[in-house]
């Protein structure tokens, strides 16, 4: 199972990166294949405000549509408009160009409630 | 809920060596994908594909003469067995009093006075019941569902694939009909049916046999097809899902399907609740639509608008790997429901246009 080690892992299989004050969030490969099929995904809008936990974007495979939560809160500031045209990329490369959207993280302590890739993979009883 | 254990197909322990990814479906334990549903529609519809159907039920009814086996069946099912000669099969209809659909079935005349009748997996007792308590005396009924294993080859290269496992001269039905094939001392049945849109072949047959099959039509060049692709492959060619499209409270003339009501024999169950609706006009239309571009793909119980008018509810959808784009079915208002009709659809609070369309939404290389 290939999670990176630098990044931080939700129970309900999203990712954060962390740059400064801005994080990066997508779904892991797990999530990927358990989904299948990516055909769809609505990005949340830029300026929104998310709490910790709540849904902050769909992402539909063929057979279902399945919210996908922000791992932390904050502010969206940047969405990957690439899955607008080629959804796909949640599938094929879901650590990378498959990235969903960005926020400013508004409380870096919210961060210590995730996992980091080897507690994520033991979840996952690999 | 029901708390009775899955059941599983003979086929179960092939599903999981060839990578199946196991659901619920219906009671039974089932394939949902192998490979990839994408992966697994495009093969059926350009190659060849293989799915365990041996959850669906199997019946049999006879009768001493066929005009009592064809008298009965006439008055219990919607569309007219006496025009079926021997190994010509119909799609047809057991309805309720009310004319709602309690089940949509296919049946064949398997003998001059005995027939085969495949009907659905979540229906099987149901249906039995039904049509044994409605029956006429001397008309025999036996449920024969738990005897067998069953899978539809489909897609354009079936035919071959079909020869190649069971040899040139192995019988080839044509389109509806059923034929028996001989094979290692047992009898498959071979009806030239399919819920793809495609060419193909339905087999039924002793569970025995159900692991020689399945490696011998992959061994030849079929891929196994989980359920996600049959619901993509048969919404694309708009056959109707009972549960989602049919239900007690549509019919079959709602739902498109007035080929196989023949409305003019003498009785049938739900024909009077039929001609109350042919003289009011028909209300509601099970309509084929799609998405315009790129936008989240139907799904059942989305709500359908014209203007601020709720006009109608998606009843099945998805997003079609031929057409590249979501597609859906769904009752519809009659006076909304004409093709090139621009409805909205209200997808997680924001409405985005749909377009009806004419049926079927892609059509296959089906004879």
């Amino acid at each position: 199972m290939n999670n990176p080690s630098h990044l931080h892992y939700a129970a309900s299989h999203e990712w954060l990166a962390l740059e400064g004050e801005t994080g990066t969030v997508g779904i892991t490969d797990h999530a990927q294949h358990e989904l299948s099929d990516v055909v769809f995904v609505q990005l949340p809008k830029i300026g929104s405000r998310i709490e910790a936990g709540a849904s902050a974007a769909v992402v539909e495979s063929v057979k279902a549509a399945s919210d996908i939560y922000s791992p932390v809160g904050g502010e969206v500031v940047g969405v990957n408009t690439e899955l607008e045209t080629n959804p796909a990329l949640v599938n094929t490369d879901p650590f990378g160009a498959g990235w969903i959207f960005k926020l400013r993280v508004s409380n870096p302590a919210e961060i210590s409630a995730l996992k980091n890739a080897a507690d994520y993979e033991k979840s996952l009883g690999v | 809920m029901e708390q009775e254990p899955l059941k599983r197909t003979a086929l179960h322990t092939s599903h999981i060596e060839s990578g199946g990814r196991m659901v619920p479906f219906g009671g039974w334990e089932m394939p949902v994908q192998f490979r990839g549903i994408i992966e697994e529609h495009n093969a059926v519809r350009t190659k060849s594909g293989v799915f365990d159907i041996s959850h669906m039920g199997e019946f049999f009814v006879s009768a001493d003469s066929p005009e009592k086996v064809d008298a009965c069946l006439n008055r219990l099912l919607t569309n007219d067995v006496s025009r079926l000669k021997v190994g010509q099969g119909q799609y047809s209809f057991l309805l309720n009093e009310q004319g709602g659909v309690v089940d949509d079935l296919i049946l064949y005349r398997q003998s001059p006075n005995t027939f085969f009748v495949v009907v659905n997996a979540s229906k099987i007792d149901e249906d039995f019941a039904r049509l044994t308590a409605l029956s006429d005396a001397g008309v025999e009924w036996s449920n024969r569902s738990g005897e067998f294993s069953a899978v539809a080859l489909q897609g354009p290269e079936s035919v071959d694939i079909y020869r190649k496992a069971f040899g040139k001269d192995a019988p080839m039905p044509s389109r509806f009909e059923l034929s028996l094939l001989a094979w290692r001392e047992q009898t498959i049945l071979v009806a030239r049916t399919g819920y793809t849109g495609e060419d193909g072949v339905e087999l039924f047959f002793p569970h025995s046999l159900a692991r020689p099959v399945w490696s011998l039509l992959l061994e030849k060049g079929a891929m196994p097809i989980g359920l996600g692709a049959r619901d993509t492959l048969r919404m694309e060619a708009c056959y109707p899902l009972n549960g989602n499209d049919l239900d007690a409270t549509t019919t079959p003339l709602e739902a498109g399907m007035s080929f196989a009501v023949a409305i003019n024999k003498p009785d049938f169950v739900g024909k009077n609740a039929l001609t109350v609706q042919i003289a009011a006009g028909l209300s509601r239309k099970l309509v084929a639509f799609s998405i315009e571009g790129k936008g989240a793909p139907p799904r059942s119980h989305y709500q359908l608008f014209l203007g601020t008018q709720k006009v109608g509810e998606v009843t099945s959808g998805t997003f079609s790997p031929s057409l590249q784009k979501g597609i859906g079915l769904g009752y519809v208002s009659a006076h909304a429901s004409a093709p090139g009709t621009v409805l909205d659809m209200e997808v997680r609070g924001q409405r985005v246009p749909i377009v009806i369309k004419p049926k079927p939404l892609y059509k296959g290389h089906s004879l």
